[in-house]
């Protein structure tokens, strides 16, 4: 895997691309790592209102460094609030956050996420990993869900080993079927590869554009399911300088999410 | 209201029973006597630990933990615990090195967050010694959270639909006003509840600053719970800031004074956590007899946690995280600082 040329890491291009997926003045709960270094440089760029939370409690802080849990002390920086789970999650199920940002481990063509485990005996995992945490409660509650992941067969699956986190089930009106508050669901995949969104006919992903240099076969051999292409598809723009400056002087200085390499 | 869908038959065991009214003859018993609670933590644990019991521990895994007691569960080796997985990172790792459990509810484990995921609690999860029930963070924050209410249950529209749902032991149920689809969450009284707090007297009174992430849920619900704290205050200083008491005396069974208690973890307002000795943790955990060793020296081999962060370099190393802590300065310009340094 490589960009274009040198002037920036797969790192940095998902972080950029994902930060101008969240309009401005709007509610998010997101998550560490990635999700959260593309949400403050959203704040910082281009949705100077998004409101932040954090799953563990605190509102609308002034995110001066990037937090290393969503409980730690950098999320509660001038907050607005500090509160506990029990009302960030039922703000959430209430109707009044936008989005969730999530990573997880394996996803499939619906969003359907497993942050749970590798291996098929759930008794004895291959590979035990975190779980849930908040994941399922913010994708099942939240009105549009993000994910941010690097692209490859491994990730993007026909099947997942464990379904964790709902994205739109088995399709069309899943969802709301089980019982989920209705008009919710995924709403943008940001991989290595490409920017996705979602067929609002199928609810399958599907690709809305690719990044710098990145072919359409590239993308469905690294996808283990048949992944759909929009007609009008377009090449990502590429991070700007400016985006770049901001994402490494003041969001992640330390290049705590940065600093790794995408692959 | 809705065609079929494959309906999920939830697979996993519920460890705590969500009887009220058993829970209700517990709490009925337990005193309202306000009486000298400070005990250190070896006796704290001793007397309201046991084998056995089912464990939810406050905080948020490396934020806030009430870390001496977690090391002195370890060291005095107790066993076939329960565990409340919610949010569980730095304090799982500490109850994993000491084998200390073998059921858990999971909602978030062996992950720590940014850091990555250690390979000793995975191990021991992957072992297959500890069984597991699925829930999520929510769904175990609000089965504290019904508890608290004195319900069996609380009604929620997450999990709906997954393999989280399918590995529980929730049930699904219909609104009877609307007909609505709902999970029904059972209750959670954990036998203890270890939360450690900023400030309480020796009766129990405490207080917290920041997020109080699951806490006010934990303390309520939990059948015994032990307070450490980072100040040992009058209540006449409980009752300066009433907005900010968690719990009064009544709910709480032992006070251990432990200043830096939530070492290595974050203490919002006071220190920074010590990723160094985080990452020490995770790269000791690489190898199995590396890792025995490790634990020897930090958990075993020290009579209490005060020798511990002796080892971990004691009043000099304490200062530096206090130095990191962005929001102490806050505080500073807020408020007298309380306590001062070790």
């Amino acid at each position: 895997m490589k960009t274009n040329n040198n002037r920036y890491n797969l790192m940095e291009l998902m972080v950029c691309v994902a930060s101008r997926q969240l309009e401005d003045s709007k509610t998010a709960v997101i998550g560490t790592g990635m999700p959260l270094a593309a949400a403050m440089l959203a704040q910082k760029l281009t949705a100077p209102n998004l409101v932040i939370l954090f799953e563990a409690g605190a509102v609308a802080p002034k995110l001066r460094r990037l937090p290393i849990s969503v409980a730690d002390s950098n999320t509660q920086t001038d907050a607005l609030l500090l509160s506990g789970m029990d009302i960030i999650f039922e703000a959430c199920q209430r109707g009044t956050v936008d989005y969730t940002f999530l990573g997880g481990a394996q996803i499939d063509m619906y969003g359907n996420i497993n942050s749970s485990m590798i291996g098929t005996d759930y008794n004895r995992p291959k590979v035990r990993l975190p779980g849930s945490g908040g994941a399922n409660d913010l994708a099942c509650l939240c009105w549009k869900t993000l994910t941010i992941t690097p692209h490859d067969k491994r990730r993007f699956v026909n099947k997942l080993d464990f379904l964790t986190t709902p994205g739109y089930l088995t399709g069309p009106g899943a969802r709301e079927r089980a019982g989920l508050p209705a008009g919710c669901g995924p709403y943008k995949v940001i991989s290595t590869l490409a920017l996705m969104g979602y067929d609002p006919e199928s609810k399958r992903m599907r690709v809305e554009s690719l990044h710098p240099g990145i072919t359409r076969e590239e993308v469905i051999e690294n996808t283990g399911f048949e992944m759909l292409f929009l007609d009008s598809l377009t090449e990502t723009p590429e991070p700007t300088d400016h985006e770049l400056k901001v994402l490494r002087e003041e969001v992640d200085p330390m290049g705590l999410v940065i600093g790794k390499s995408g692959q | 209201m809705n065609e079929q869908v494959p309906s999920i038959t939830p697979q996993g065991e519920l460890f705590c029973s969500p009887d009220v009214e058993e829970a209700r003859s517990f709490f009925r018993q337990k005193p309202r006597t306000m009486t000298n609670k400070l005990m250190s933590v070896s006796e704290a644990v001793s007397r309201f630990v046991h084998d056995g019991d089912y464990l939810a521990s406050g905080g948020f895994g490396g934020v806030r933990i009430a870390s001496a007691v977690l090391h002195e569960i370890v060291r005095q080796r107790k066993k076939n615990l329960g565990l409340s997985g919610h949010t569980a990172t730095h304090d799982f790792q500490i109850l994993a090195a000491g084998k200390c459990f073998n059921r858990c509810d999971v909602a978030y484990i062996v992950g720590l967050e940014m850091r990555g995921l250690s390979l000793n609690a995975r191990r021991y999860m992957e072992s297959g010694a500890v069984k597991m029930t699925e829930w999520t963070n929510a769904a175990l924050a609000w089965r504290c959270k019904a508890a608290s209410m004195g319900l069996p249950f609380l009604p929620a529209r997450v999990m709906l639909g997954t393999d989280v749902m399918k590995h529980s032991a929730a049930k699904t149920i219909e609104c009877p006003f609307t007909g609505q689809k709902l999970v029904a969450l059972p209750a959670l009284y954990p036998d203890v509840g270890i939360i450690h707090v900023h400030r309480a007297d020796i009766f129990g009174n405490c207080q917290l600053d920041g997020i109080t992430i699951a806490d006010y849920e934990v303390g309520r619900s939990s059948k015994r719970v032990i307070i450490s704290t980072e100040h040992l205050v009058d209540t006449d200083e409980i009752i300066k800031k009433p907005l900010q008491t968690l719990l009064p005396f009544w709910l709480v069974d032992a006070v251990c004074h432990v200043r830096y208690g939530s070492y290595p973890g974050n203490m919002p307002y006071e220190y920074f956590s010590d990723e160094e000795h985080l990452a020490e943790w995770m790269e000791a955990e690489r190898d199995p007899d590396t890792f025995q060793q490790f634990i020897d020296k930090y958990i075993y081999g020290v009579s209490d946690f005060r020798e511990y962060l002796e080892l971990k370099g004691g009043e000099l190393r304490m200062a530096e995280l206090r130095e990191l802590e962005p929001l102490r300065r806050n505080e500073e310009k807020r408020m007298p600082a309380s306590g001062g340094s070790l």
